[in-house]
Order: structure tokens, then sequence, then C-alpha cells
């Protein structure tokens, strides 16, 4: 048992790789979602397993074929790791008993194992990001993650999902160019490529060499800012969501751009160091302002969006401002409430998402016109969105609320008093574009399609239900989730003072 | 005879000057370019500028390949290009992947200007 044990790390990897070549073998869909499903559910229990390990011992440093680093590659789980690796897992674990239906319904028989062989694909570049110590493995990563999610959006039913993927393939791959270009600079100055030793050189040779450190910065950090969609490096990301399959939409608005902003937060915090990413370049201010305003321009488009699917979309891009915001404040609290809203905020928009993914399933649109009154013909789906929505407005007793109020405590400690109020008048606006929906599918007279509409199997309204009840209990025991980040934040702040 | 000091340094820097020219280049046709395989080619481009920045500093003059030798005293550090190997297949598969969307949008939409499409889909 032991022996296994040991190896933990690679095989968070290794299995999803070989389940995703596995299950393009198969013939049917329900045989391929069978075989990814059992995959996905491994997931969750290795990653718990070493989150468990880490808050028992510490970082794990994983040493691949037995190469010692900074040589060879290193996989290193830290607690910030870890937490990402267990958010992640269980996102592609809980989407998976959804997707069988779903799937089924909305794309051809012969292409569904393909469609798990992508999304298998898509799980290993993630978990492959969070889970790599090496500056050059995460661009591998990156892209295994980025090409079969250009897949995962053109097998989309509408024709408008091949422009969204071309759109995608082609900022993301700008995207993953700036970050290896800012790899390059890196590997000039310092010689190595392992994270760990790169940060530690890195303090000698930016003190020699400043303008290759800084530039490697910029690149660095565009490049993961047009991946995680800071505003305004966004726009691929609407017509993605909206154009995606939904199992495919709920499982990259819960997890891709998550590990995106993990590596932004490794990169400020543990590569730089706060003591050169944020004296050198004027990073407070810039991702401050930037996330400010997606939290407002997104917000409102979202409100005069017709499309309930691009509207939770663009909500995704203000959400992402708020997490960007706790990077900016960077602080213990403000820290904190960013790394706890990237979890609580993948949740719930995950649920979301699948709650119009089961609304899709049953009436073959998610425009508003086309929800009218659907709230009493689908009950239990519209009684969880109400639930997720409240939590993305921050509703106190929602998981939403926990993170708000984090940032807002991080945003007094910084003396920012002006941010609680943006804070407070950004969720207010979040309040009329998730009121718009509810307004319309539980008040008014319902539409023909919608008066046909009843619940979807139990095999999809369990794992909607299961994610609207994990915000809730996020919301009230805040242990697991803004205890761990806490650490975290302690952690990554620990060379500030 | 005395180089002039300029020449010199353009000397020196050439395989940067190619590279930021390659990928000034690339982004440019990418941006600027509707017609989606010639934004891919731009792409490329971009993709290769990056090639030969790693490439570059890993060639010492007069450096031999990196086998272990009594004989041999100056080697070129082989890194670089296992990297690049690597990020050559990804490349690659980019390329072949966008193109394979670009021929299915051919398919649904008649067009590959990118313009062209949005018209049909603002007349929808």
């Amino acid at each position: 048992m032991k022996s296994v044990t040991v190896h933990l790390p690679a095989l968070q990897v290794v299995v999803p790789l070989i389940g995703a070549l596995l299950s393009a073998l198969f013939r049917r869909g329900t045989t391929a979602w069978a075989f990814a499903l059992v995959v996905s559910w491994l997931m969750p229990a290795i990653s718990i397993a070493l989150l468990l390990q880490v808050l028992d011992s510490g970082p794990i440093s994983y040493h691949l074929g037995g190469w010692a680093p900074p040589w060879g590659i290193e996989y290193r789980v830290d607690l910030l790791s870890a937490f990402v690796l267990v958010l992640v897992s269980v996102i592609g674990a809980a989407i998976m008993p959804f997707a069988r239906r779903s799937v089924a319904h909305e794309i051809e028989g012969d292409k569904q194992p393909w469609f798990y062989t992508m999304y298998l694909l898509c799980l290993t570049g993630l978990l492959g990001i969070t889970i790599t110590g090496d500056a050059f493995n995460v661009f591998v990563f990156l892209e295994i993650s980025s090409l079969s999610t250009y897949v995962l959006i053109a097998m989309g039913r509408d024709r408008r999902a091949l422009l969204a993927a071309y759109q995608y393939l082609i900022l993301g791959t700008i995207g993953a160019t700036f970050y290896i270009i800012g790899v390059g600079f890196l590997y000039l100055v310092t010689g190595s490529l392992n994270i760990v030793d790169i940060a530690e050189r890195l303090g000698p040779a930016a003190a020699a060499a400043p303008r290759p450190v800084m530039a490697a910065l910029a690149f660095v950090a565009v490049g993961i800012s047009l991946k995680l969609a800071l505003f305004p490096l966004h726009v691929w990301l609407p017509g993605a969501y909206a154009h995606a399959p939904s199992v495919a939409t709920a499982f990259l608005a819960g997890t891709a751009t998550k590990v995106a902003i993990y590596v932004l937060i490794r990169y400020f915090y543990s590569v730089f160091g706060v003591g050169v990413s944020f004296p050198s370049l004027p990073f407070v201010e810039v991702v401050l302002a930037l996330s400010v305003a997606a939290m407002f321009i997104a917000s409102i488009v979202a409100v005069f969006e017709p499309n309930a699917k691009r509207m939770l979309a663009y909500s995704s891009l203000a959400q992402v401002g708020y997490i960007t915001l706790g990077i900016a404040i960077a602080n213990t609290a403000g820290l904190t409430g960013g790394i706890v809203h990237l979890f609580n905020h993948a949740l719930m928009k995950t649920a979301l998402f699948l709650a119009l993914g089961a609304v899709f399933y049953r009436i073959g649109s998610v425009k508003l016109a086309d929800l009218a009154g659907i709230g009493r013909h689908m009950p239990v789906t519209m009684a969880a969105f109400v639930v997720g929505g409240l939590a993305i407005i921050g509703v106190p007793g929602t998981a939403g609320f926990i993170s708000k109020w984090y940032l807002a405590v991080g945003a007094v400690d910084r003396g920012w008093w002006p941010l609680v109020f943006v804070i407070l008048s950004s969720s207010l606006i979040a309040v009329v574009y998730i009121g718009r929906v509810v307004e319309v599918a539980w008040f008014r007279e319902p539409s023909p399609v919608a008066a046909a509409a009843k619940d979807p199997p139990w095999s999809m309204l369990l794992p909607l239900l299961a994610l609207v009840a994990a915000t809730i209990y996020f919301g009230l025991d805040t242990g697991a989730t803004a205890g761990v980040a806490q650490k975290i934040a302690a952690y990554l702040l620990g060379g500030l003072k | 005879m005395q180089v002039p000091a300029a020449i010199q340094r353009i000397a020196e820097h050439y395989n940067y000057i190619v590279t930021i020219f390659l990928m000034v280049g690339g982004l440019y046709i990418v941006i600027a370019r509707g017609n989606m395989i010639k934004k891919l080619i731009g792409l490329a481009l971009f993709q290769t500028s990056v090639y030969l920045l790693y490439l570059s500093p890993g060639k010492i003059i007069g450096g031999t390949a990196p086998i272990l030798d009594p004989a041999f005293k100056v080697y070129s550090n082989p890194l670089p290009h296992v990297l690049i190997l690597t990020a050559i297949v990804v490349g690659v598969a980019t390329l072949a992947l966008g193109l394979a969307l670009v021929a299915r949008i051919q398919e649904a939409y008649g067009t590959v200007e990118e313009d062209e499409i949005f018209e049909q889909e603002g007349n929808q």
C-alpha cells in the first residue's frame, strides 16, 4: 500500500491521461461515459489524499523518473496546489453523472466517446498545471488542456461554436506563447526551470539584471491573464461559454479559469515573490483597476444579455474580477478572500451552468424569452438556480458571502475604504441580472415550450443539488475553505514581512 | 580594420533581432488579417520566433554536442533543444487543430473571411 501512496502525485496526472486514450477506443457513448465516470471519480480520491498528506506533513516533492530537481521534473504539492487539485477534481467528478444524458442529447452518437476523451484530456492538463513544479511543464499541460478545450467548445451544436473555438484558439495560443516567452527570459537569467529553484535564484538575478526579469514578469502576467480572462483580455470567453455543449461549459467555468488564476498566484507570490513582483512594476494598481472594471462592466453587460448562458459567462468575468481583486489587495484577509472565492465561485457557477444545462435538455433553448414561467414546470431545477444565484450575489448564509466578506475585510485592513463600497455596489448589479432570470422563470405566464417541460431525471438533478447544497454548506461552515485559504495566504505572504 | 560599434552590436544580437522581427511580424498578421488561414500562418510565425529565442542562447560558439569525452571541453546546452522539440510538437498540434476548425468553418459558412462571417451572423 505504501508504494502506491508514494506515487499519488504521478497517478493524479497519469490515470486521466491513460483514461483519455482508452475512452477513445469505445464505440458507444454510454460505455465511454461509464469508463470516464470511474476515472474522474478516482481523481478526488487521490487529490483529497494528497491534501490530507500536505496538511499533515508539509509539501510533497515527487521526482519524476527518479531524477532529482532542479535537473529532473518535480511534481510539487504544497497547500495551494493541493487545494486547487481538490477543487478541479471534485468539479470534474461532480459533473460526470450529469454528463450522460446531456451529452447524449447534444452530441451525435459516434462523437460521444471523443467528447469523453477530450474531457479527460482537459482534466489531465488542468491537474498537471496545478501539480507540476516545472515552469516549462506548466506550458505543456497548459497546451494539453487548451487544445482539448478548443475541441470541446467546437463540439457545440451551433455553427457559432466553431467560430468561438477558433477565436479562443488564436487568443489562447497567444496567451500560452506569451507565457513561454516569459519563462524563456526567466531561464536566461536564472538557468533553471524548476519553480522553487527559479524563486531562489531570482533575487540575486533581479538585482544584477532587472530588465529581463521585469520583461519576464510582464510576459507571464499578460499571457496568463489572457487564459484567466482578466478584463479586457476576456473577448474569447462569452462566445466560448455560450456555444460549447452544456457539460463542457459547466466544466470549463468551474475549472479552467480557476487553474489559470492559480498559475498567476503562483508566479506573483511564489516565483517572483512579493519582493520582486510588486515594487518593480505597478501591478497592484493595474490589477486593481482591471478587476474593478471587470466587476462593473461585465456585470452591466450581463444585465442586458438576452441569452441566459451568455449572461452567466459575463457574470463569470465579473467574478474573476473579485478573485484578482483579492490577489491585488495582497494582505492576508484579501488573499484569503481571493482564494476562497476561487473555490466558492467554481461551486456556484458550475451549479448554475448545470441548471441551465438541465433546462436546455428539456426545452432546447436558454434564451430568456423561452424561459418564461419555467419555474412552475421545472421547480427543482429553477429552485437550485435561485440558490446558486443568491450565492453569486453574496447573500449571507451562502458561500458567496464568505468570500466577499474576506475581500471587504482585506480592503479595510489596507485602508482602501472605497473598495468596500465597490464590492457592495457590484453585488447589487448581480441582484439585477440574477433577478431578471428569476423574475422571468417564476413570475411570468409559461411560454409554450416551457409549459411542456418537466424536471430532468435524477441523474441530472443530483449533481446539481449536491453542488447547490455545497454552496450553502460552505456558507455556514467555513473551516474547510476559509480555514485552509487563510493558511495558504499566510504561507504565500510569508516572504512579505 | 576596426569594425564600427553599431555594426558590432547588430552582429552580436543578430539572432535576437530576427527573433523580435518574427515575433512582432507574426503577431501583426494575427491582428491585422481577416483571413482565418493567414491568421494561423501569423500565429505559427509568432510561435516559431519563440523557438529561436530559446535556441540562440543555448549555442556556444566552438562548443560541441554534449557528449562526455575527454577530448572536448566546451559543450552547447542541450536543454533548450529538448524544450523546443516539445514546443514544436505543441505548435504543430495547434496549427493542425486550427486548420481543421477553419475547414469546418468553411463548410458551415462558405467562407473563411472574418468580416463576411460576422456579416452572416449579423443578419440572423
